[in-house]
């Protein structure tokens, strides 16, 4: 048996390791404290950054008083005329914020369910939590005739009641990933009925609000939206990226993880918690965008080829996604704007169709 | 005492009992292997051994602790299990599966220390896959992929390593190079090593101290020349056979008994 290294190698390996070699670096400080950086990943992440700028110039610049990016950045750097201060801070970076928390939001919650049951197919809005969420809304709109703000704490209960729901259905010694993809494709078809079941009992007035929230759309959102979404945000995304790297390990299998010292339970009770809770949130804010938690983790995961959730990644592409989405929605059509929804689940609907042909070609469908 | 023990376990999955009070210690520095029929309670101890499965009675004790009440990390550096499925992420290579095997000895702060790289790579030399480090894992043959998850566990630099049949669904010729790269592992790096292994054969060959179950408890333990005879391969296995010497190793070795000499057979081979 070989205990040496090999003296050379095949040529053709040559560029394959230079370019692994190159791909991860580890940072260390003299303090015995090291980071293991994925190159790749940490320039796609960048790039998703400073897309998302980009875009956010672009977003607050447009509408009925247009202003140059020049003067954005101005008046967010507090340098604006009054009437600038008025549109930038009050009406319009508030529905860019929303846009971006909600997007990230989705891209990390996507990415811990995709990861958590092994499929790309096991993200939120397949699974039934946008559904969920939806029946919570609706109930609010239609029995109570509540405000906005019931109804988004309506969306937030009926979330987390479907997540605890599908939970215990698919639990079974540790939740697998083909039990959770089906049990929550069963229930997202009930949740539907349900909610359609709402719409057909309520009054005009009420269907009519109904249906506009269940869209989806950044339209009128204001701060009253951004606090609340951004504390769970910035609680909770901070915890899942912590839970990054177990995550990881939990994708060889639960056993693999074990062994490695990963508590495996704990690990994915907390991160599914998070995640549900912020998809929820997201689903409060904005009405249920769908595909973004499906096809931002990976979008993220293709750009950056690095195997493993990519927490980070998929919740810059999510916001970018959701953002772009807004743009197209917005601009794309003239006169008729469409809520943001639209847009995300006819590019969506696209996206998983490529994807059923592609896992179809590969031999996993 | 010895490092890894049960201490009267009973062991079971919901409602239903596989073992009861079963005891046993594995010897330190031996290569131990558990041998039985299909659901003796084989792997399910070695389960028991690793953490994975709690025991309703009794405890698994590892260096004299409790090991259910010991922190989940502090036990992964001290004893190592090669599963019996893992799943390769897609896309990973060979160097960064192993890597994981670093988990842990890593805290978020520090995440890949000069070590960890420096073992990384003597793990991979070790298995002799050093030259396939920027391979992805799912375009290797089974062979050479098992050969990587042993490196994994052989980087979480574990006095103790625990395989669940690391032999199954591999070709003859990557069964006995697993084998004998645990042999290896065994001897020259001083490890203690228990495997659960199908093939009674194999099982008497590299083995230096064999534990032979039937219906959840252990029937006979010891060096495999006291352990494998005719005698006990029937009362275990259900399989009339003579045991002879091994040409090759001189060691025990298992022949059925032609199918007209054993008329009536209760238990199949062993697979």
């Amino acid at each position: 048996m070989s205990t040496t290294k090999p003296p050379g190698e095949r040529p053709g390996r040559t560029d394959a390791r230079t370019v692994t070699r190159a791909t991860t670096r580890a940072v260390r400080t003299p303090g015995g404290l090291s980071l293991r950086l994925d190159v790749r990943s940490g320039l796609v992440v960048l790039l998703l950054l400073a897309a998302l700028c980009a875009m956010s110039v672009i977003l607050i610049g447009r509408g009925d008083f247009p202003m140059a990016p020049g003067d954005v950045i101005a008046t967010l750097l507090g340098n604006g005329t009054a009437a600038q201060e008025f549109i930038v801070q009050d009406l319009r970076l508030p529905r860019i914020l929303v846009g971006l928390l909600v997007g990230a939001a989705l891209g990390v919650g996507g990415a811990v369910f995709q990861s958590i049951s092994r499929n790309p197919l096991g993200s939120p809005d397949v699974i039934g939590f946008g559904q969920g969420a939806t029946v919570g809304a609706l109930t609010v709109i239609v029995v109570f005739q509540g405000g906005s703000a019931a109804v988004a704490g309506g969306a937030v209960v009926g979330g987390l009641l479907t997540g605890a729901g599908i939970y215990l259905l698919a639990w079974k010694r540790g939740v697998h990933g083909y039990r959770l993809v089906l049990v929550g494709i069963g229930v997202a078809a009930m949740l539907t009925a349900v909610n359609h079941y709402l719409i057909t009992k309520a009054s005009l007035v009420d269907a009519t609000r109904a249906v506009l929230w269940m869209t989806g759309s950044l339209d009128g959102r204001d701060w009253a939206q951004v606090w609340p979404l951004l504390a769970v945000c910035a609680v909770l995304i901070p915890l899942a990226l912590g839970h990054g790297r177990p995550l990881r390990m939990l994708e060889m299998g639960d056993d693999a993880a074990y062994a490695l010292g990963v508590r495996v339970e704990r690990t994915r009770l907390v991160l599914m918690g998070a995640a549900v809770l912020l998809v929820s949130v997201a689903t409060a804010a904005a009405g249920p965008i769908t595909f973004v938690a499906l096809s931002a983790p990976q979008l993220a995961r293709r750009l950056t080829r690095s195997p493993g959730p990519n927490l980070g990644p998929a919740a810059a592409m999510g916001a970018l996604l959701l953002l772009v989405a807004d743009w197209a929605a917005t601009s794309a059509f003239g006169d008729r704007q469409l809520p943001a929804g639209v847009v995300t689940g006819v590019l969506g609907g696209c996206y998983l169709l490529w994807l059923l042909v592609t896992e179809r070609k590969a031999g996993r469908i | 005492m010895q490092r890894l023990a049960a201490e009267t376990v009973t062991l079971g999955y919901d409602q239903r009992v596989i073992a009861r009070d079963l005891s046993v210690e594995i010897p330190d520095n031996s290569f131990t292997v558990i041998v039985g029929p299909n659901a003796c309670g084989k792997s399910t101890l070695l389960r028991a051994l690793s953490r994975m499965l709690k025991p309703s009675q009794g405890r698994v004790l590892l260096d004299g602790a409790a090991i259910h009440s010991m922190p989940a990390k502090k036990v992964a550096r001290t004893l190592g299990l090669l599963p019996q499925s893992s799943i390769a992420p897609d896309g990973i290579t060979v160097a960064d599966l192993v890597a994981r095997g670093r988990y842990p000895h890593q805290a978020l702060l520090r995440q890949w220390s000069p070590e960890d790289e420096r073992i990384v790579e003597e793990s991979m030399a070790s298995t002799g896959i050093g030259e396939l480090a920027d391979r992805y894992v799912d375009e290797l043959s089974g062979g050479q992929r098992q050969r990587v998850w042993i490196a994994m566990a052989l980087a979480q630099q574990t006095p103790l390593l625990l395989l669940d049949e690391p032999t199954t669904f591999l070709d003859i010729q990557y069964q006995i190079d697993v084998l004998d790269l645990c042999a290896d592992l065994h001897e020259t790096q001083g490890r203690t090593l228990v495997a659960v292994l199908h093939d009674l054969n194999h099982a008497a060959r590299y083995a230096t101290h064999l534990i032979a179950m039937r219906e959840g408890e252990i029937y006979a333990e010891g060096p495999p020349a006291e352990v494998v005879t005719a005698e006990l391969v029937e009362r275990v296995f259900g399989l009339r056979c003579q045991v002879i010497d091994d040409p090759e190793t001189g060691t025990p070795l298992v022949v059925p008994a032609a199918r007209r000499a054993r008329h009536t057979v209760p238990v199949g081979p062993a697979e």
